[in-house]
């Protein structure tokens, strides 16, 4: 195992007199796959930004394998291993896929500073064909992102992420703005991802049906706190959940 | 992939492009030939160097001629101080740009956009001020007189202006090879990534600071060498050089021939020079008609017009289902 825990020790941070997040405290166990839900304003993309290093906490700690990283600025704890993912898509526009995915990996190898050779170098190509195909990317290898359909678009932002090979992956709303079938094919192609690498895979997703699906565990936020934790199971008969946020129908709903 | 894509065919075509001009100015060989070339090596190099801030890195510089005047000066002084050789001197004028670019840079790349501008064109004006007011060695507002020595080295004499104008289309050839590598290298990449978004070069762990920081040296180091030829041109150096119009001037350049494509800037700085030429032969109002020109351009093409002329060609390969 070559680790991915992360821990979150009472964090919390305001802005101004509007507490975002509140003393959450959460432990992600390596290699697990969690669903994280809430309703709008819950709290959920800022401890992303907590987590990755865009904010800074007002206070608590993030440990990642035990190490303290909290407040180290958004490279740092991307090399240390937390990639992310956004909810919406965060590219380069005028790279293809090909050059963006060779890009991100050369970034993440340092190997950037580099003024003599050709870019991309050839033992890159390989790899971030690797990514494309994971990704089931390879077909637009080609194409600009700028031209890519949406849910194409959440796919290379999430590959980017991927490409960095990180300890644990943070995907912001992988499915948003998806059609039914669409968000089925994305789920279906970050489930095989997290099957195929075994990182430790955080997601923030509205669509129960796809968190009861395939998530182990599952975390819910409101007001900037901790809810409830458990499994599908235990979160679908939770009556603070189920008052909170889920209302009635998932509750009576069978297991899938 | 042939042989011949990557910086070996750059070096082809400069090669190429080169012994042409060599062929005409020696060929032709008339003064309004020669002073053209001179001028295009001139200002086709400072306009090409901004353009890897502004269209490689994202960066809309203001005061990119600060490091154009600062070259100009440098050599100039270097050379009337007596007992420097041309190539020294240039070595030394480059030098002195490079390091000015990276304490200008240091205190201005942090800003993202308007404020960067703002602060570039600051820079700009305290250096312009500083020039102005240090008369004893910068001779202020007359500029520096008397005259610039160039002394022959390995066969080139400088003071003929048929061998300035092949120095002058070299060092534009020589630079242009050596951006284009710089653009088509790892770290170009990283200035694009910084140009398309830097918020996720970021998040990919690319030090945003960094780049931007090497790409601004960079930029001011061939500004730099612009200014040296600019010096051996006129024989002197003058606070004009360092004015917000010589940047201006460079922006207007970029923005004629295109920001996106590697000539543009080198297209635009011929036709600016052209058009300047006719214009002034029978007006004194520049600004009118390059304004007009300017209008009709944004108005027009919306584009450079080797962006233009670049973009036209996709779309007509892509209607004939090429």
């Amino acid at each position: 195992m070559r680790g991915g825990r992360l821990e979150l020790q009472g964090l919390r941070r305001s802005f101004g007199g509007i507490v975002a997040t509140n003393d959450v405290s959460l432990d992600f166990a390596a290699g697990s796959l969690s669903a994280i839900i809430g309703p709008n304003g819950a709290g959920k993309t800022t401890l992303f930004h907590l987590i990755t290093g865009l904010l800074a906490p007002t206070a608590g700690r993030v440990l990642l394998d035990g190490e303290d990283i909290t407040g180290r600025n958004q490279q740092v704890i991307v090399r240390r291993g937390i990639g992310r993912a956004f909810q919406v898509a965060n590219l380069f526009p005028s790279f293809t896929v090909a050059e963006s995915l060779a890009a991100a990996i050369l970034t993440h190898e340092g190997r950037t500073a580099n003024l003599f050779r050709a870019f991309p170098p050839t033992d890159i190509v390989g790899r971030a064909g690797e990514v494309m195909e994971l990704c089931g990317l390879q077909h637009l290898a080609g194409a600009p992102a700028r031209q890519l359909s949406h849910g194409d678009q959440k796919l290379l932002d999430i590959a980017l992420a991927l490409a960095l090979d990180p300890k644990v992956l943070l995907l912001d709303e992988p499915t948003a703005g998806m059609g039914p079938d669409e968000r089925w094919r994305m789920i279906g192609c970050v489930h095989r991802l997290w099957q195929a690498r075994r990182m430790t895979l955080i997601f923030i997703e509205h669509d129960m049906d796809i968190v009861f699906r395939i998530a182990e565990t599952v975390r819910v936020l409101r007001y900037g706190t901790v809810l409830a934790q458990g499994t599908p199971e235990q979160i679908r008969q939770d009556p603070a959940v189920i008052e909170a946020y889920l209302g009635s129908e998932h509750a009576l709903q069978a297991a899938p | 992939m042939s042989r011949f894509s990557g910086w070996r065919g750059d070096v082809l075509v400069a090669l190429i492009a080169f012994s042409l001009v060599a062929a005409l100015s020696l060929g032709v060989g008339s003064h309004a030939l020669i002073d053209f070339i001179i001028r295009l090596g001139i200002f086709g190099l400072l306009a090409l160097s901004l353009n890897l801030l502004i269209g490689t890195a994202g960066l809309v510089s203001f005061g990119h001629a600060a490091f154009f005047g600062s070259g100009a000066y440098a050599f100039g002084l270097l050379m009337q101080s007596g007992g420097w050789s041309v190539p020294a001197a240039v070595l030394a004028a480059l030098t002195g740009s490079a390091l000015l670019a990276l304490v200008i840079g240091v205190l201005c790349v942090r800003l993202s956009e308007i404020y960067f501008a703002f602060l570039t064109l600051a820079f700009q004006m305290l250096i312009h001020s500083m020039v102005i007011s240090w008369v004893s060695l910068t001779g202020g507002d007359q500029g520096l007189m008397g005259g610039i020595p160039k002394p022959p080295f390995l066969g080139v004499e400088l003071a003929r202006p048929a061998h300035l104008a092949l120095f002058s289309a070299f060092c534009l050839a020589l630079s242009a090879v050596l951006l284009r590598q710089v653009i088509r290298s790892p770290f170009g990449v990283a200035l694009r990534m910084l140009r398309d978004n830097p918020q996720r070069a970021a998040f990919l762990g690319l030090s945003v600071f960094r780049y931007r920081l090497g790409a601004f040296v960079i930029a001011g180091t061939f500004a730099g060498l612009a200014g040296v030829l600019m010096a051996l041109y006129v024989s002197g150096a003058f606070p004009t050089f360092l004015y917000w119009t010589t940047s201006g001037e460079a922006l207007f350049m970029i923005m004629l021939g295109g920001i996106g494509t590697f000539l543009g800037p080198i297209l635009g700085a011929a036709v600016f020079l052209f058009l300047s030429d006719r214009i002034s032969g029978f007006t004194e109002h520049h600004g009118l008609f390059f304004g007009a020109i300017l209008l009709l351009l944004v108005l027009g093409l919306r584009k450079g017009m080797l962006d233009w002329a670049v973009d036209a060609w996709r779309a007509r390969g892509k209607g004939r289902g090429v």
